[in-house]
């Protein structure tokens, strides 16, 4: 195990209505096995026992699944290597007199609450808008006696293994949703039981994401590359041409 | 305290809907005239407070993370059991209700596990319906595999993913009762306190943890389905924001804590590997399906695995547990992991760690097949310590994962306070001493989705309750005394750190005492010292704990403090419970209570009790009292997994 000598810059911001700024912060002796948000613990230790206020960060199963945390990280949502959220960045990563700039994932509509903690709801207020097969608790028919093949499960699953976490939409460059909505959208839509509603689902989330203020796929693709569950931008096409189906025969 | 579980009579295939057609309802157009509170939105919470508003109650929800959908309930991984026997293998409601029990080493109650098995078979109905993408076989049915401490493979799984998949689906349940106004949702709040009025619950007060702001809520039920308290030992497989906070203030308002020194630490973690350490990783039970576990046979061998020939290596569960093999139960993996690395045989450069090794299993299914079914456990497992599965084989070690213990409920899931229910990990009622894997997922969602609304309607058809608007005396007084706990909290922080303590180094020091005195092995006089050494902790925390920043603000500091304090006040009835439970059962190894063969030896006679601790006054002791367990249709026997 081997340590190594860090110059943080880390975005400091009282509340969502003050001005924020990128403060300098020394970090010595860092274990590259810890993970990034032990490393932001002991900064935080080590400013407490300064007398200093400590970076506000949103984090909680630290365990990569419950998408809670999350920065942008020398400007890559939950910074350089594929396919892992912040919690599950290892330090391993870095090499001694780097300087790392850690901002919080920024857009139009996750306004920044303190440092690095921003309001993600209206990703919430997406789901709640038809993110669901609307069945109430029980009389529900037995598991198997909607067969499904195998293949179509596994990429339903690929969809459904989003963790809300809003990398996708800190890196896009226009601020849009699209693979987080794509993802339930496609989840459903790839299985018998999503059918019924199909339709209603993509006119009210696209309708929700708009009224959210995220904006649209242009392909850009970054999305993809920072989704630390990889998810794929094939789910953006199949949003789209679910919403355009249902645009089509519904009006 | 007066511990009646209202068990119903009668043959237990039978209590269940018996209990239903007894128990009062709620007529349909009424319902919309109670409110219920529902505290956490896992498995338990989400899955209550989707199906209580679906009913027409008007519902409230609260949770601690920005979105219901991080509650930890996601992090499970690796399936969920139902008695569906799909695979014709042998299972039945009967045999999954056998398991349990026998799993939680004869210490649960006969009538609750089995309704449990009951309902598991509805849960999975429930989530295909609600477009969980469970896996599949070939022909489109539903797959499973095998977990620990059953002989029959009726685990349902999403990948390694399926606690996700299961919280997803309850979240859009709970989402879809939001968008249609009938639960009004409540994020970043944490509760800090129980309201009772004439005895009964009635509300809640919260933190608002983005301004600071104290809440009153009040209702006609209020649920809790927040947690276990793994977090006690600062160092475990728990979310840094679960603690026992909800249950411990409700436990001070009169509510019994059942069996609090049972707590189930996990055979397959990654092992620590530095101080800095925030919380440890759990690796699927699961893997022990197609992993071997193992150590060199000679102490001190410091070879590298691949180094270690065949004959030098001891697979000490398939040698000493033949038919069970590495798939015994988590606390004799854990027991058994322990005692090797106690002995010198452990792995890796602390000595704290074991083998799990799948070059077998690679060898026999190929590489795809094994990354097919474990690739994002292999995945995790690189990102976090650098080696590949594939390559060389795991290394693991126990560590604390789930509570069995928790506030005492009846059969309704009621607790000692009329009108407080508790659901999922936050009560005590199904995995007696030990939990078997694949059944936490099961227990909350059975709770949640089908017993807790008949326990509701039951409640509310049988008592009138007074209005209430939330502005009464106790709402007031418990508002202050919450606000008067923050300054408290604060007071030693006007002055600046120097000379004082971090919350979290206190918090390290009482996960210290705890895992050592009071961890995978107990013993009296460990035990006792720990009692010795516990009051010196708490005055150093209230004494010298240093809190930046004020009451009134977001204060992350603050929140982790409030937590440690009710930690150190837990772990009073944590350790006496262990002290007065002078056998061993389950996860509770009292070195003083064991077989010849270093197994858990239970002492029927004396111990086939649930204890529940009731809080007493400042300067007294807590005090004890004991559910009797009536053993009508089993018969607890030693287990054996040999």
């Amino acid at each position: 195990m081997s340590t190594i000598n860090l110059t943080l810059k880390i975005w400091r911001q009282e509340n969502s209505d003050s001005l924020g700024s990128l403060e300098i912060y020394p970090l010595d002796n860092v274990h590259t096995d810890m993970s990034f948000l032990e490393m932001l613990d002991i900064l935080n230790e080590k400013l407490t026992k300064e007398g200093k206020s400590p970076v506000a960060f949103d984090h909680d199963c630290r365990e990569g699944i419950c998408g809670m945390c999350g920065a942008v990280v020398d400007g890559i949502a939950h910074g350089p290597e594929k396919e892992v959220t912040l919690c599950q960045l290892h330090m391993r990563n870095f090499s001694s007199g780097d300087t790392i700039v850690i901002e919080p994932f920024r857009s139009r509509a996750f306004p920044v609450k303190k440092d690095l903690l921003v309001d993600r709801s209206s990703l919430d207020r997406i789901i709640q808008s038809g993110g669901y097969i609307s069945v109430n608790t029980g009389g529900t028919p037995d598991g198997n006696s909607l067969p499904i093949p195998s293949n179509e499960a596994e990429l339903s699953m690929d969809a459904a293994a989003c963790i809300g976490c809003g990398a996708c939409v800190a890196s896009c460059p226009n601020g849009a949703a699209m693979l987080f909505t794509s993802a339930k959208i496609s989840q459903l839509a790839l299985l018998p039981q999503g059918q019924p509603e199909q339709k209603k689902r993509a006119l009210a989330m696209v309708a929700q994401m708009d009224e959210e203020g995220f904006g649209n796929c242009t392909n850009a693709r970054e999305c993809e590359a920072v989704c630390p569950k990889g998810i794929s931008i094939r789910n953006i096409a199949r949003l789209n041409r679910e919403y355009l189906f249902a645009t089509l025969s519904e009006g | 305290m007066e511990l009646n579980s209202r068990v119903p009579s009668g043959p237990l295939a039978e209590k269940w809907n018996n209990h239903k057609f007894t128990n009062k309802l709620v007529n349909p157009a009424n319902r919309r005239k109670y409110r219920v509170i529902v505290v956490g939105t896992g498995l338990a919470g989400a899955s209550a407070s989707a199906t209580l508003a679906e009913q027409g109650y008007e519902v409230q929800t609260f949770c601690i993370q920005d979105s219901p959908r991080r509650a930890h309930s996601i992090a499970a991984q690796g399936g969920i059991n139902a008695a569906k026997n799909y695979q014709n293998d042998g299972d039945s409601v009967h045999r999954l209700f056998y398991d349990t029990i026998k799993g939680g080493d004869f210490r649960a109650r006969e009538a609750n596990v089995y309704r449990l098995a009951e309902v598991s078979n509805e849960i999975i109905d429930q989530c295909v319906a609600q477009g969980v993408p469970f896996a599949r076989e070939y022909g489109g049915t539903l797959a499973n595999r095998s977990f620990g401490g059953a002989q029959v493979s009726r685990t349902f799984y999403a990948r390694g993913q399926t606690g996700q998949q299961l919280l997803l689906g309850a979240y859009s349940a709970l989402s879809r009762q939001i968008h249609a106004g009938k639960v009004t949702m409540y994020n970043r709040r944490e509760m800090m306190d129980l309201v009772l009025i004439e005895g009964r619950a009635r509300g809640i007060t919260v933190r608002d943890i983005m301004t600071g702001e104290i809440e009153s809520y009040y209702a006609d039920v209020v649920i809790l389905a927040t947690g276990g308290y793994g977090n006690a030992y600062y160092l475990s497989t728990n979310a840094m924001a679960s603690n026992v906070t909800a249950a411990w203030r409700a436990h001070k308002r009169g509510a019994g804590f059942a069996n609090p020194s049972f707590v189930q630490i996990h055979p397959t973690c990654i092992p620590v590997h530095g101080d800095y350490q925030s919380k440890l990783t759990l690796m699927s039970e699961s893997l022990r399906n197609d992993g071997r576990v193992w150590v060199p046979l000679k102490a001190g061998d410091s070879r590298q695995a691949s180094e270690i020939p065949e004959e030098e290596r001891d697979y000490y569960l398939e040698n000493k547990y033949p038919s069970f093999g590495n798939l015994v139960p988590r606390d004799v993996a854990s027991r058994n992991a322990k005692e090797q690395c106690d002995a010198g045989k452990g792995v890796g450069n602390t000595g704290l760690a074991v083998y799990l090794d799948f070059a077998e299993a690679i060898k026999r299914d190929g590489e795809e097949t094994i990354l097919k079914k474990y690739g994002n456990l292999f995945q995790m497992y690189e990102k976090i310590t650098d080696s590949n599965p594939v390559k060389e084989p795991m290394l693991i070690y126990p560590a604390v994962h789930y509570t069995m213990g928790g506030l005492w409920v009846d059969y309704d899931l009621m607790t000692t306070i009329p009108g407080l229910f508790a659901i999922g990990e936050c009560n005590f009622s199904d995995h007696g001493a030990n939990r078997l894997g694949a059944s936490a997922l099961m227990q909350g969602l059975a709770d949640g989705y089908f017993i807790i609304a008949t326990s509701v309607a039951h409640y509310l058809g049988t008592h009138s309750l007074e209005k209430v608007v939330g502005t009464e005396v106790p709402f007031k007084d418990s508002k202050r005394e919450v606000e008067d706990r923050i300054d408290k909290l604060l007071k030693n922080s006007f002055d600046g750190p120097a000379g004082k303590l971090t919350v979290d180094q206190i918090h390290k020091e009482l996960g210290h005492l705890l895992w050592d005195y009071c961890g995978m092995s107990r013993n009296k006089e460990n035990l006792e010292k720990a009692l010795e050494e516990l009051p010196d902790l708490v005055n150093k925390f209230w004494d010298y704990v240093y809190i930046p920043g004020s009451g009134k603000d977001l204060n992350q500091s603050l929140e982790r403090a409030g937590r440690v304090a009710d930690f150190l006040e837990f772990a009073e009835i944590m350790i006496r419970d262990a002290l007065s439970r002078e056998e061993s059962c389950g996860c509770h190894l009292r070195e003083e209570s064991q077989t010849e063969e270093n197994e858990a030896k239970r002492d029927d006679e004396n111990f086939t009790h649930v204890s529940v601790w009731e809080h007493t006054p400042p300067g007294e002791f807590p005090k004890m009292h004991k559910e009797d367990l009536v053993f009508e249709f089993v018969k607890p026997s030693q287990r054996s997994y040999k």
